[in-house]
């Protein structure tokens, strides 16, 4: 019985495996080439309010905003939206499982290595978001002696600890949602990552009137649209789609209808940024 | 290979994979610990402790590590506000993260360990238990002087398949900012993203070199300590 | 309690009033700490119990967007990987049974190797074998990288297992097999296999719930699996810590169906014609099986099922 059951295990994932194999020569990838129509894949976040949200089945967000705006004027009829993780975000764009990427993607010398990047279209800087009663918090320099959380693999909260509030006691979560309910439990002071990340979670219904960003932002992040590397036609395509979207009012419309809503302003001076050139 | 050398130079991963092993010997002790009270439970005469134990494990081994840990932290440290240190010590997240990392381990591990236990149990002959019964020893002394230590060394094995996992899976208390191994591997992703491969060999290597001398002393263990009948 | 047990003398009426007050003890314990819990929670400080945190399970949003879709990717990963585990498990548990020495060498130095990585460096590595020496492109490449991950590792625990099934067959078992004419290799797929798959059953079936929880790790490859969805759900309602119980109750249902499943199908393999290992004699401490609710009887070795031990029965089979 367990000898005559082995083959039929073994044939069944032979066939399993085969199956798998077949239809990854029949799959699709993430999108044809701009101006053609049809659907394109774009990684978003889905866990970060205000920017990229999945909410139920839709999703909303100022990326998916931008996203949605930069698709159509590539030519695409439909978008899908796929999560991409931070750790993961270049090999999703190098094995075709997105087109591009709004995810509140900083650019960096060392992540141009592996892809290419197009804007920025959005100049984040970091900041603090504490409850809405804390007053004494008005910026890193009184966190001393305070509990500060961000997320494993960053550089945020580091910097204040070594460079401003040598005191501050640091915590640290995989994801922001977690710091966000620790500070909601009252067992940290405050979270630090770029503003318009922790506007976003100030916006959220649930929390709406508990939470505040300090809004003395201390560090300057470019957020650009991931692609493949050296794919400057499409670099190009986004830039120009970006240049509209700005010009049109689209950009300050979806921030005001997202982020803004927690009463959020971006830094005036750096913002709406000016794309940087194709390389 | 310049990236391995960037890496060694740029992290502290000895301090790192300390963690690592301190997070695995507390783990393991508490383990050990709360896994032998849960087989005793077990198999104690109280039918109310047997089913306590039954839940344990039932509820323990079928929940991913990840929620335990996550639970452990933001359900328990920090909403219901069980602090594992004083409130006001300049160490209190990291000591707090720490203990409260360890306890996740402990629990999570020891029901594997009272299962590894129980086992060892079984492979106790009934005649050891009627004899001891038999010269007026009772449940406790029983399991004290003759049962336990013969079943420990019968499960010498499986506890050892415990460790190992234990060891390997410290890497999820990184979700709470413990600083392991796998905290470091992060920090090192977000910042060298072009040296990926280096990082992975790196921490492969390290649990290799960790636990694969724990799989080769266990085996040789339960091949000295078991008891041969 | 039962009459089974021989850890301990029947209790007589002191011993029984005792274990009353024992019993009693730790029911209010419990009912203390669950009070303790309960009172917490709905702390205002915390108002973890209001309904906004807990009527969204009732939508059918959270279960369509959310939990279902995750669900279903955490059992495609698992099912994969479970049917793959066994397959290659018994291939590299035959291999370090060979006679070949070379052949043995190789699969004890694969297994031992791969048993000592963490499973999560196991799909990573996968993930990236398979988008740069493989091409694999699109959504198949998270599930190669997740599936691959887990059977390496898994294949290497079920083959210790095969072996240490094995090894302790009595020696009888294999001179008889080599006595009435077979080969070596007819001698452990028709004799030796049987026996000690059925013996090492339990274990091998705890291994499957491993599987199931393990795939959760997937999500650090954009692998779409009911961790990763429920903690999304968390964001959207804003409900994390509620979430996270949701979670663990789904999980904890999934695990006990598939060990109930497990133990059911072990019972027919047991009861089939080639399952001689399977012997009546209960010299073991095991409570019997109304003292364990949840884990069948079957779950635990039975005492003359365990690998490596006495080559002689000790008493006639039953």
């Amino acid at each position: 019985m367990m000898t005559g059951g082995t083959p039929r295990w073994a044939i069944g994932g032979a066939l399993v495996l085969a199956l798998g194999m077949s239809g990854c020569a029949g799959a699709s990838s993430a999108g044809g080439d701009p101006g053609s129509g049809g659907k394109v894949t774009v990684g978003i976040k889905f866990d970060q309010p205000g920017l990229g949200l999945k909410n139920g089945d839709s999703f909303e967000g100022f990326d998916v905003e931008v996203a949605r705006y930069v698709a159509k004027e590539l030519g695409y009829t439909d978008v899908e939206f796929r999560e991409t993780p931070s750790a993961q975000r270049e090999t999703m764009l190098q094995s075709d499982q997105v087109k591009m990427i709004f995810a509140t993607y900083s650019i960096t010398d060392d992540r141009k290595k592996k892809v290419s990047f197009a804007g920025p279209y959005f100049i984040a800087g970091q900041d603090l978001l504490v409850s809405a009663s804390a007053s004494g918090i008005t910026g890193p320099e009184s966190l001393n002696g305070k509990k500060l959380c961000s997320v494993v693999g960053s550089t945020s909260a580091k910097k204040i600890k070594d460079t401003i509030a040598n005191e501050v006691q640091l915590q640290e979560y995989d994801t922001y949602s977690k710091c966000v309910e620790a500070l909601a439990s009252g067992s940290i002071d405050a979270v630090t990552t770029d503003n318009v990340i922790l506007a976003g979670f100030a916006a959220q219904p649930q929390y709406a009137g508990k939470l505040k960003v300090v809004g003395k932002p201390f560090s300057t992040e470019r957020y650009g649209v991931g692609i493949k590397q050296g794919d400057t036609k499409l670099c190009t395509a986004i830039n120009d789609a970006l240049a509209k979207m700005v010009s049109d009012g689209s950009w300050q419309k979806a921030l005001d209808d997202t982020v803004g809503t927690s009463g959020f302003t971006p830094d005036a001076a750096t913002n709406p940024p000016k794309a940087d050139a194709c390389a | 290979m310049d990236g391995l050398a960037t890496l060694l130079r740029e992290y502290d991963v000895l301090a790192a994979f300390w963690m690592t092993v301190q997070l695995t010997a507390w783990g393991a002790v508490g383990a050990l610990v709360v896994g032998t009270v849960v087989a005793v439970a077990r198999v104690s005469p109280v039918g109310v402790l047997q089913r306590f134990g039954a839940w344990f494990v039932t509820l323990v081994r079928n929940t991913p590590l990840t929620l335990i840990v996550a639970l452990c932290s933001l359900g328990i440290a920090n909403t219901l506000k069980v602090q594992l240190a004083p409130a006001d010590s300049p160490t209190f997240i990291v000591d707090n993260g720490f203990r409260w990392g360890v306890v996740a381990l402990a629990v999570y591990h020891a029901a594997f360990v009272a299962e590894a236990i129980r086992s060892g149990i079984n492979t106790v002959p009934a005649g050891q238990a009627e004899a001891a019964r038999s010269i007026g020893l009772g449940f406790a002394a029983t399991l004290r002087h003759v049962v336990l230590p013969q079943a420990f060394r019968g499960a010498i094995a499986p506890l050892g398949n415990t460790l190992i996992a234990l060891t390997k899976n410290t890497t999820v208390v990184a979700t709470v900012g413990v600083a392991e191994a796998a905290y470091l591997m992060r920090n090192m992703i977000e910042f060298n993203p072009s040296l990926l491969y280096a990082i992975f060999a790196l921490l492969a290597t390290g649990f290799v070199v960790l636990t694969l001398p724990m799989g080769l002393l266990f085996t040789w263990l339960s091949n000295r300590l078991g008891v041969h009948r | 309690m039962s009459a089974a047990s021989v850890l301990f003398d029947a209790p007589g009426p002191r011993a029984r009033a005792r274990h009353r007050v024992i019993a009693a003890a730790g029911v209010l314990a419990l009912l203390g700490l669950l009070a303790f819990v309960v009172v917490r929670l709905a702390d205002p400080a915390n108002n973890q119990l209001t309904a906004e945190k807990w009527l969204p399970f009732l939508t059918p949003t959270a279960w369509t967007a959310y939990l279902l879709p995750g669900l279903g990717g955490t059992l495609l990963a698992a099912a994969l990987s479970v049917l793959l585990s066994i397959v290659f498990g018994l291939l590299l548990g035959v291999g370090r049974l060979a006679p070949q020495r070379w052949l043995r060498w190789a699969c004890g130095a694969f297994v031992e190797f791969f048993r000592s990585v963490p499973v999560l460096m196991m799909m990573l590595f996968a993930y990236y074998a398979g988008l740069f020496a493989l091409r694999i492109s699109g959504p198949l490449l998270p599930l190669f990288g997740v599936v691959v991950g887990l059977t390496v590792y898994n294949s290497c625990v079920l083959a210790e297992l095969v072996r240490s099934g094995v090894n302790g067959l009595p020696a009888g078992q294999r001179e008889s097999g080599l006595a009435i004419g077979l080969t070596p290799f007819q001698t452990l797929t028709e004799i030796l296999l049987p026996q000690a798959i059925t013996a090492m059953l339990p274990s091998m079936l705890s291994q499957l719930v491993v599987i199931l929880k393990d795939s959760a790790l997937g999500s650090m490859i954009a692998y779409l699996e009911l961790l990763r969805s429920g903690t999304n759900l968390a964001v959207a309602f804003a409900n994390l810590i509620p979430t996270l119980i949701v979670l663990a109750v789904i999980y904890i249902v999934l695990n006990s169906l598939l060990t109930r499943l497990a133990a059911a199908v072990e019972q027919r393999l047991r009861r089939g014609p080639r399952a001689i290992v399977t012997q009546s004699v209960t010299a073991g401490f095991v409570p019997g099986p109304a003292a364990e609710p949840d884990v069948p009887e079957t779950i635990m070795p039975r005492p003359d099922d365990r690998p490596g031990r006495r080559r002689e029965p000790r008493r006639p089979r039953g």
